[in-house]
């Protein structure tokens, strides 16, 4: 099916999209990502100390390349996104995209850098076409050629094109999350940042994202920083995988490495199931149902 | 492209996003029309009933022209608000725009928005008042204190604007309290020569008292704008202020949010 897929895709995306009239080629001997030492602490109410939400991570990822991050909620794997996208300040350390850093160049990694989050954010009573005109524009691309672009886009991942003069309150999560897609991948970004993209969508939905995923990889250039809770879909996407355990990394490697790692020294089976219990300290079961508590709560 | 050129189309990204919306609320913005045009004529008959043809102006001014300043105010200030409701927030804040530029495609937006609605509200004021007598009225006092009381007014929405900024679940309702706060002081209904003490001192501070004052006396007594530099320098000074400050309080308010993590909050 997945073959399927990439052959369809093949098909109907555009390899060049309306980029922005200022992009200047990307120096291929540099990271696309280089993390050096990052932490972050938030003031959590009146409490005297602050909360270490990231402490002192380092990462980095070469162009072209995927690197997952797995923790339990918690973790910081959102926090450390948001601080690669800029929508958080820096306590100590740096961030380089593509050698720009992220404080004294934040124009410049804006240009090169799109998120996805777990949560679509769209103006719901818009329709996908007029949410991604409106990113288009804040990118600074062609309004006409975009709307081409963006057509192609979301057809090619299964959203009709009837459907892209709808509200997008009118679709389902699943679908709401392939717009959200196709805004990031309609900027053309660098460095994309997908922050549990295929949460909550059913198998085959899930399916033809990380078949996309992997296209948006060899098609579009593009380096990707991916967070998920789903272990086949790290296993099956990402170069390299870090472990986030209460902010700091844990583990780093191959996904093949991690297994290698926890089968060496551990003695368990090598899966990436153990790997995630091993350095958390806690199954993914028990991240799962903490989640499902979460939202019951918020639903109180 | 130059730099300028960039601005100028990434701003209209968010006078086309505002369309947008504006036009999928369409119910919405029918009934807030409506509404508005009853609250000014409900006021405005007020003159009418006591037969006084200066009142019954006086009221119609305060109306029609608060309410542009209150629709311009409104679009503004909910700059952010819209986007916490919307989950959008974030998105926004993250793409290759600097905040100047969003905030000039919001004031643009504002103040098309403000003058197609408060046309609408004249016509209302028209069909059911055809017989105003309005001589005398020198337009140009009116145009001008309509423009440099709409710049000031802008300086004080940018300002409103950082509230949902600094304040997750409160910022919204602050604004609509500034806003209520300025109604009450800026004499739109009444000569602010009635409030007590306290308030005369606020009212002074307000852009919108020395903006309807001018229309008032352009309009209803034909004054020269010449003869208004009273009501224009404290304009002035408001936009050449507060304008800026603005500008420069939404960047500073937009690192405490980044440094705070308030821009992930939806209020």
């Amino acid at each position: 099916m997945t073959a399927t897929l990439l052959r369809q895709s093949k098909t109907f995306v555009p390899n060049r999209l309306a980029a922005p009239a200022e992009a200047q080629p990307l120096d291929a001997t540099l990271p696309a990502l280089l993390v050096e030492g990052v932490t972050k602490r938030f003031q959590v109410g009146r409490a005297k100390r602050p909360v270490l939400a990231i402490v002192d991570v380092s990462l980095r990822l070469e162009r072209g390349g995927i690197v997952g991050i797995l923790g339990a909620n918690g973790s910081g794997k959102s926090t450390l996104i948001r601080l690669v996208s800029g929508l958080l300040t820096l306590d100590e350390g740096r961030v380089e995209v593509f050698g720009h850093d992220i404080e004294r160049e934040e124009m410049a990694v804006k240009r090169l850098i799109n998120r996805v989050s777990v949560d679509a954010a769209f103006f719901k009573k818009l329709s996908p076409m007029e949410n991604l005109l409106f990113a288009a524009r804040l990118y600074g691309l062609d309004a006409g050629r975009a709307r081409v672009d963006a057509v192609a886009i979301l057809e090619r991942l299964g959203i009709a094109r009837k459907r892209v003069s709808r509200p997008v309150e009118q679709m389902s999560r699943g679908m709401q999350q392939k717009v959200a897609i196709a805004r990031a991948l309609l900027t053309s970004p660098s460095l994309l940042l997908l922050d549990e993209p295929t949460t909550g969508l059913d198998p085959r939905s899930k399916l033809e994202v990380q078949a996309f995923i992997e296209e948006v990889r060899t098609d579009h250039d593009a380096s990707i920083v991916l967070t998920t809770h789903d272990l086949d879909e790290a296993d099956r996407l990402c170069d390299r995988i870090a472990v986030l355990n209460d902010g700091r990394v844990v583990a780093e490697e191959t996904p093949n490495g991690l297994k290698r790692l926890v089968a060496e020294r551990h003695g368990q089976e090598p899966t990436l199931h153990n790997v995630f219990m091993t350095y958390t300290g806690r199954s993914l079961d028990e991240d799962v149902e903490e989640e499902t508590d979460d939202a019951a709560d918020e639903a109180d | 492209m130059s730099l300028l050129a960039h601005e100028l189309k990434a701003s209209y990204a968010f006078v086309e996003r505002n369309f947008f919306l504006t036009r999928r609320y369409w119910g919405w913005e029918v009934a807030f029309l409506v509404y508005s045009a009853a609250g000014a004529l409900s006021i405005s008959f007020i003159g009418a009933q006591l037969g006084d043809a200066r009142l019954l102006l006086t009221l119609m001014v305060g109306a029609i022209f608060w309410n542009y300043l209150s629709v311009v105010f409104s679009w503004i200030a909910e700059t952010i608000a819209v986007e916490r409701w919307e989950g959008t927030l974030e998105y926004t804040m993250m793409a290759p725009v600097h905040r100047s530029t969003h905030l000039l495609g919001s004031v643009a937006y504002a103040m098309v928005y403000g003058l197609i609605h408060t046309a609408a509200i004249l016509v209302a004021m028209i069909l059911f008042f055809p017989n105003l007598a309005t001589g005398n009225a020198d337009a140009l006092t009116v145009v001008t204190f309509m423009v440099l009381g709409s710049f000031s007014f802008v300086g004080i929405a940018m300002l409103a604007a950082i509230l949902p900024l600094l304040y997750v679940e409160r910022g919204a309702q602050m604004t609509f309290v500034l806003q209520s706060v300025l109604l009450l002081v800026s004499g739109v209904y009444y000569s602010v020569d009635v409030l007590p003490g306290w308030m005369q001192v606020l009212s002074r501070l307000s852009p919108a008292t020395y903006a309807i004052d001018g229309v008032r006396k352009g309009l209803i007594d034909g004054v020269p704008v010449t003869e208004l530099t009273g009501d224009i320098w404290p304009l002035v000074v408001m936009g050449i202020v507060l304008i800026p400050a603005g500008l420069w309080a939404f960047g500073r308010a937009e690192r405490y949010a980044k440094r705070t993590g308030k821009l992930k909050r939806v209020g």
